[in-house]
């Protein structure tokens, strides 16, 4: 019996740091597990932040540093919480980032701090965040914990900048701010639509379903 | 040893867990605390160059990467007044605007911010006075810059804590803060300042005291008129000073 546990020890230390388990904690919610466009988490953000790729991309890396943290500490911690208190403990360590991440955007990127301190704020209610907590970190060790919020993430992050790309450039005819039709010597005249939420919401709409014809997805009957 | 079933029944105690959030709250508090003391000083840095950028932004169009500091330094002279328009000897930058609107308005420190000549630093071109008041939700505040007749709107600057986006928000656009432009707050010698109106979309290019107003935003536009027509009445001793001096010098 000892000799089984010390053998299966053995080969879980032997276990390297990228394994292929482990790396995809990183590459499933890139596609095939996305929070946003599979999971259906995070939209609220998504759509309120994304009409320019610099808010999006201060936001994506305000969320990714939330969850690779939240992760890491309540999976060091996932063996001392009790589990009557779980959730508020989670909020209470998720807040902690969060606050965290505002102060320091407050003190270097005072601008985007003005443009996204709410959206900001409310990644301590960002659904990838909590879920992410709840359904991995809780019950794994802290290294592949990180991963997977590292892998949410930047899945988060990327559908992110990929509905800013298109946002900024249809509605305002520019690319972190640089003005690419104008570069190029074409008159463009800006998408109103594609700066409402509306506009995120198609991009949104029009992303999952490039994505479901690519991985070959059927609704169940 | 503790097997895990025992563990897992401790921790399910109530002892430990108010222990547990007891411990937890501390090292969460502590950590921020300390986050927020070490980040303050960049943190206020970036307060007062955005005053100072809010400033500047009512008699000048800011180049992105301006050097705000250094425009700020040499264009604008801060005096501050009391209600009489006595200058006081104290530093604009002590004075809290919020604070002071808290006092009677006889007994505010009024602070104003000279915009003088680039080429004359002893003439002044622009005068701009901050205001500050309540909107629908919070507080708003802002600047005004008057042009050198002491009378004519220039430029304007709002901010505001809480007013809905969308509506009452808009005050800090640059569309709702552009139609102040060229309006005037005296009417002869009778201080009159300028009103939003109710409704949007009317045309006000011929009356120098009204300005267009925003749909569904009405509440938010009275707190705007109201807190430009206070601070106009505290400064009117100032300007009228400044007025009539002017006109001797140009006689």
């Amino acid at each position: 019996m000892s000799e089984v546990a010390e053998l299966v020890k053995e080969e879980k230390k032997a276990e390297p740091l990228f394994s292929k388990k482990n790396r995809k904690l990183i590459s499933n919610p890139l596609d095939s597990d996305n929070p946003i466009t599979v999971q259906v988490l995070g939209i609220c953000s998504a759509l309120a932040v994304t009409t320019q790729m610099v808010p999006a991309l201060f936001m994506a890396g305000s969320l990714l540093f939330v969850t690779v943290f939240s992760n890491l500490f309540i999976s060091l911690m996932r063996n001392t919480i009790p589990s009557r208190i779980r959730i508020i403990v989670q909020l209470a360590v998720v807040s902690l980032w969060v606050i965290m991440v505002d102060q320091l955007l407050k003190a270097y990127a005072y601008d985007v701090w003005k443009q996204l301190s709410v959206f900001v704020g409310l990644i301590i209610t960002n659904c990838i965040v909590m879920g992410r907590l709840e359904a991995f970190a809780m019950g794994n060790k802290p290294w592949p914990s990180l991963l997977d919020g590292l892998g949410n993430g930047l899945g988060y992050g990327l559908i992110l900048l990929l509905v800013a790309f298109f946002r900024e450039l249809l509605g305002g005819g520019a690319l972190f701010g640089f003005k690419v039709f104008e570069a190029i010597g074409i008159k463009y005249q800006g998408n109103g639509l594609m700066l409402l939420p509306a506009g995120a919401c198609i991009i949104v709409g029009i992303i999952i379903w490039v994505q479901r014809s690519l991985n070959g997805y059927r609704e169940a009957h | 040893m503790q097997t895990k079933k025992e563990d897992y029944n401790v921790r399910q105690s109530n002892g430990y867990i108010i222990f547990y959030a007891a411990l937890l709250t501390v090292v969460c508090g502590g950590l921020l605390a300390f986050a927020s003391q070490a980040l303050k000083p960049a943190q206020d840095a970036n307060v007062e160059l955005a005053r100072k950028a809010s400033i500047l932004s009512t008699v000048m169009v800011l180049e992105e990467g301006a050097n705000v500091n250094q425009i700020y330094d040499t264009r604008i002279r801060e005096i501050v007044l009391d209600f009489n328009g006595n200058k006081v000897n104290k530093k604009a930058s002590d004075v809290n605007i919020g604070a002071e609107y808290r006092k009677k308005p006889e007994e505010r420190l009024l602070p104003v911010y000279e915009f003088l000549s680039a080429t004359d630093s002893t003439k002044v071109e622009n005068a701009v006075v901050p205001v500050f008041g309540f909107g629908l939700w919070n507080t708003i505040s802002g600047y005004i810059a008057l042009e050198a007749d002491f009378n004519t709107i220039k430029g304007v600057n709002y901010a505001h804590v809480g007013e809905t986006p969308g509506l009452g928000a808009r005050i800090s656009s640059n569309d709702i803060q552009d139609r102040y432009k060229g309006k005037k707050i005296f009417d002869g010698g009778e201080l009159v300042s300028v009103v939003m109106q109710k409704g949007e979309g009317l045309d006000y290019s011929s009356d120098p005291h009204k300005v267009d107003g925003m749909s569904g935003a009405t509440l938010t536009a009275k707190g705007v008129n109201n807190m430009l027509k206070e601070y106009f009445g505290c400064y009117e001793k100032y300007l009228n000073a400044a007025k009539s001096a002017n006109q001797q010098a140009s006689l």
